[in-house]
């Protein structure tokens, strides 16, 4: 399989052309938005939080395929889970997509969000695939700054 | 020169040889940077092995030689940019030092609250931010003259935005996005009816066009070494002596000085006075040996050769339908930014990456001509003396892999 394809994986490619929770949950508590200023990637994570577990989750925004699928993906990751998981999945996540590629990828506990495995050829991308993640990470603290990638 | 010369030119880089993901690079990048033919790299390697000591400073034979070449290089610069005065040329960083020289030295003297500035739509950040910095510090404010669809500046506009009391237009002469060719001379004609000094900044067009800093009657203009096929860390601000020479200095220290105690320091006369401390030598000697090579090569032939290679590169990305080109001036240089329906140009930058393939994709720094156009981001493929038609053919095929993927 070529790196291209990698990248690019299907579920990706699906995510991206239709994004998942791409909307504002009805009764969002908290909210955070991120920005890429070398691509201009903009991304806005609404999360209903209740009792410390991410009730409902959604995102607004434009950006490449990889921080779309990205947004898309997390937001159906991280529904219902409570905020303690959340970062561990986070930190997992962040782990495979800026591992060593000449490794085999370690995407135990990510789930569906392996695809995201071939991020890892494209340094560059990274911030792409993370955007969302940190955005939400600053929702969740409560944030009202734009997260910047740089 | 024919394009079997230019194939020959492009066996000059070295660096061409390479792959990139495993392909034969093609490097579309040259409005970011351009790559360095072979005499550039030996002549930065002649002077360290040969020649290098310190400038303007020794007593002894090695070091009048390393000035020697230093100042030799300042008259290359001078000839290539058709100034009347090596002195008139001063080495700095790149264009956004120059252009940040002028607007401490001369900026700082010229404005004073409720002035203006006037930039144009598609100015690069390097000619927005020091004057804007500029306006904070005086409260003085800037005027931004729009530009047609087309790219090209709205001449009307521009003159009605000069003002009783703008005190600088500040200008690019080519476009980094839009490739655009500013008439200069009539822009500066115009500001120099109502006594407004003009600053070009020349990164994009001096390696693409002739210039002749004389014809176009400018005060400042600024250059980067490294888009010139010269060293990156050098590059040039002329500016006509009378202007020079009633300016303070920039920075402050070494070799900038006549005299000094800690009672009062005299500056040195000009260009010295704006040289403060060891020059980048390397890179001013470097950058003239890129600027006898493109001498030899004849700008001319330059400009002629992208002209018919931007043709090319337009037709054949025209034939996509999902393709959109920005900047579609009639005076335009070999940058073609574009944007394809359902592909991000992040994503279209790494489907031509896994080609072999190097373009720029994003905002260009140039953050408000995106917003112009209503795009977060442009792809954008950019010309240097060593592409050629096949180049353009290995990019329009790689676009439609990135089509074909996304669909």
């Amino acid at each position: 399989m070529s790196d291209l394809r990698e990248l690019y994986q299907t579920t990706i490619l699906d995510h991206n052309r239709q994004p998942r929770n791409f909307r504002v949950p009805e009764r969002a508590n908290r909210a955070a938005a991120g920005h890429n200023p070398l691509c201009g990637d903009r991304v806005s994570i609404h999360v209903e939080l209740e009792d410390g577990v991410v009730k409902d989750v959604g995102f607004q925004g434009a950006g490449c395929a990889i921080s779309t699928a990205s947004a898309s993906l997390m937001t159906q990751a991280v529904k219902g889970k409570p905020v303690a998981e959340v970062q561990k999945l986070f930190d997992a996540f962040h782990q495979l997509v800026t591992s060593d590629p000449r490794r085999e990828p370690d995407a135990e506990g990510v789930g569906k969000l392996a695809v995201f495995a071939g991020v890892r050829e494209y340094p560059v991308r990274v911030k792409c695939a993370t955007l969302a993640w940190h955005t939400l990470r600053s929702a969740l603290a409560g944030g009202h700054e734009t997260v910047r990638t740089e | 020169m024919t394009a079997a010369d230019f194939a020959r030119v492009r066996e000059e880089f070295p660096l061409l040889r390479r792959t990139q993901r495993g392909r034969p690079l093609v490097y579309l990048d040259s409005a970011a940077t351009a790559q360095k033919p072979r005499s550039v790299i030996d002549a930065v390697s002649d002077f360290y092995a040969n020649h290098y000591a310190s400038i303007h400073r020794g007593v002894y034979e090695l070091s009048e030689t390393a000035t020697g070449l230093y100042e030799g290089a300042r008259e290359k610069v001078r000839a290539f940019l058709g100034a009347r005065e090596a002195r008139e040329i001063v080495f700095v960083r790149n264009a956004t030092e120059a252009i940040n020289l002028v607007a401490w030295s001369f900026g700082r003297q010229a404005l004073g609250p409720g002035d203006e500035v006037l930039l144009t739509a598609m100015e690069h950040h390097a000619n927005i931010v020091p004057w804007q910095m500029l306006c904070e510090e005086k409260g003085a404010r800037l005027r931004v003259a729009p530009i047609h669809d087309s790219g090209e500046i709205d001449l009307e506009a521009f003159e009605a935005l000069l003002g009783e009391r703008t005190r600088i237009a500040a200008i690019t002469h080519v476009s980094n996005v839009l490739g655009t060719i500013n008439p200069v001379q009539e822009l500066v004609a115009l500001a120099h009816e109502r006594g407004v000094p003009v600053l070009v900044d020349g990164a994009q067009a001096a390696p693409r066009i002739p210039v002749d800093v004389g014809a176009l009657g400018c005060d400042f203009y600024a250059v980067s070494g490294h888009k010139l096929y010269g060293p990156s860390g050098i590059g040039a601000l002329y500016a006509r002596a009378d202007r020079l020479a009633a300016m303070p200095p920039f920075l402050g220290g070494g070799s900038m000085i006549e005299s000094v105690s800690f009672e009062k320091t005299t500056y040195a006369g000009i260009p010295t006075r704006f040289e403060a401390g060891s020059p980048n030598a390397e890179g001013a000697i470097g950058l003239g040996a890129a600027l006898d090579w493109l001498d030899a090569l004849g700008m001319e032939n330059v400009a002629r050769h992208e002209a018919e290679l931007l043709a090319q590169g337009t037709a054949l990305l025209g034939e996509i339908p999902e393709v959109r080109i920005f900047g579609r001036a009639a005076a335009k240089t070999g940058v073609l930014s574009f944007s394809v329906d359902g592909v991000h140009p992040h994503d279209v930058g790494s489907v031509l990456d896994d080609e072999g393939i190097a373009i720029r994709a994003g905002h260009h720094c140039a953050q408000p001509l995106m917003e112009r156009y209503g795009v977060p981001a442009m792809a954008r493929a950019s010309l240097g003396v060593y592409n050629d038609g096949a180049d353009l053919e290995r990019l329009t095929h790689a676009v439609r892999k990135a089509v074909a993927i996304f669909k």
